[in-house]
C-alpha cells in the first residue's frame, strides 16, 4: 500500500486509518461484551477455586507494567521510521516485540499455574468467563506479536521508510488499543475481586 | 512528475495527523503510567481503602485508559473523527456493561 499515492477522500482523512478506527471501534464492543459477561457472572460459581484463591497480583502487575511499557516502545519505533532512522525503528520495534511476547510468557505460566490448582474452562463459571476473555486477549497480543515481526523483518530490509510510517502507526493503534484493554481488565478482573 | 503529484497529494491528506508530541512526551506519559499502577496496586493492599477501592481503582484507571488513548493512539492531536469513531462504540459498551450490572447484580437486591 503506497500512502503517499492516497486518493483525496472527502473527509480529507486516510481511508486506511479511518477503516482501522471503526475496526477498533468493533473491538471495543466485542471486549465490552467479554468483560460484561465476566461481571454479570462474578461471584456466582458454586465451586472453586474462587479468584480471591488464585489470582496473582504481584505477577499481574509485573506483566501489566510490561505491557505498559512495550506502548511506550512502540511510540518511539513509530518515530524512528517518521524519522527516516532505521537503527531506531529496528530497536524499538524489536523491545515492542520482546515485551508483548513477554506479557505472553507471564500469561502462559499463570493459565498454566490456574490448571495445576484445579481451574479449568469448565471448572466453574469464573474459569469459563476469566479463561475466555484473558484468552481472547492473549490471542489479540499474539497477532500483534506477529505483526510487529513482520515490520522489524520490512525495516531490516530497508523496505520501512517515513513514506510507510502509516503502516507503523495503525499497527501502533492496534497494540494500544490491546495495551487499554488490558488496562480495564487488570482492573476489573485482578483488583476488584 | 507523477509521482511528485502524488506525494502533494499525501502530504495533504497527512493521515489526519496535526503533529505528533516528542519522546519527552511520551517518556513522561510511561513514568505516570507506571507511577498510577504502582498507586492502584498500593490501593489494592491499604485495608483503610477496602470501602472506596472500586470508585478509586475505576477513576485510576481511566486515568490510565485516556492517557493511552490520547497521546499514544494521538487522539488528542488527530482529527476529532477518529475520536468519534472510537468513543461512540466505546460508549455504547459502557452502557451495556452498566446494564448488565444493573440488570443482574443490583436489581435483583430490590426484589
Amino acid at each position: 500500500m503506497d500512502h503517499a499515492a492516497t486518493h483525496e477522500t472527502a473527509t480529507g482523512l486516510d481511508s486506511w486509518k479511518l477503516g482501522f478506527w471503526t475496526f477498533i471501534g468493533s473491538e471495543t464492543l466485542f471486549f465490552g461484551s467479554l468483560i460484561s459477561t465476566y461481571m454479570v457472572y462474578k461471584g456466582a460459581s458454586r465451586v472453586g477455586p474462587y479468584p480471591h484463591e488464585i489470582l496473582n497480583i504481584p505477577l499481574t502487575t509485573i506483566s501489566t507494567f510490561v505491557l505498559l511499557m512495550s506502548s511506550f516502545a512502540m511510540v518511539l519505533a513509530l518515530a524512528g521510521v517518521q524519522n527516516g532512522s532505521r537503527k531506531q525503528a529496528l530497536l524499538w520495534l524489536a523491545m515492542t516485540a520482546g515485551l508483548g511476547a513477554t506479557f505472553l510468557g507471564f500469561q502462559a505460566y499463570e493459565f498454566t499455574e490456574f490448571y495445576r490448582h484445579g481451574l479449568t474452562l469448565s471448572t466453574n463459571l469464573f474459569g469459563s468467563t476469566f479463561f475466555i476473555l484473558t484468552g481472547f486477549h492473549g490471542a489479540h497480543v499474539t497477532v500483534g506479536v506477529i505483526w510487529l515481526g513482520i515490520l522489524w523483518v520490512m525495516a531490516l530490509r530497508n523496505r520501512l521508510t517515513p513514506r510507510d510510517a502509516l503502516k507503523v502507526e495503525i499497527a501502533g493503534l492496534y497494540w494500544h488499543f490491546v495495551d487499554v484493554v488490558w488496562i480495564a481488565i487488570f482492573t476489573l478482573i485482578y483488583l476488584l475481586q | 512528475m507523477r509521482a511528485e503529484a502524488q506525494s502533494s497529494v499525501g502530504q495533504e491528506i497527512e493521515h489526519g495527523a496535526h503533529g505528533h508530541p516528542g519522546w519527552k512526551t511520551y517518556t513522561l506519559v510511561a513514568v505516570v503510567l507506571a507511577i498510577i499502577t504502582a498507586a492502584e496496586v498500593a490501593v489494592f493492599y491499604i485495608p483503610a481503602l477496602q470501602p472506596a477501592l472500586a470508585p478509586i481503582l475505576l477513576v485510576l484507571s481511566a486515568g490510565k485508559f485516556s492517557l493511552v488513548v490520547m497521546f499514544y493512539m494521538h487522539l488528542k492531536f488527530d482529527s476529532r473523527i477518529f475520536s468519534g469513531v472510537f468513543l461512540a462504540p466505546m460508549s455504547l459498551a459502557m452502557v451495556v456493561i452498566i446494564g448488565l450490572i444493573l440488570l443482574f447484580k443490583v436489581l435483583p437486591l430490590y426484589r
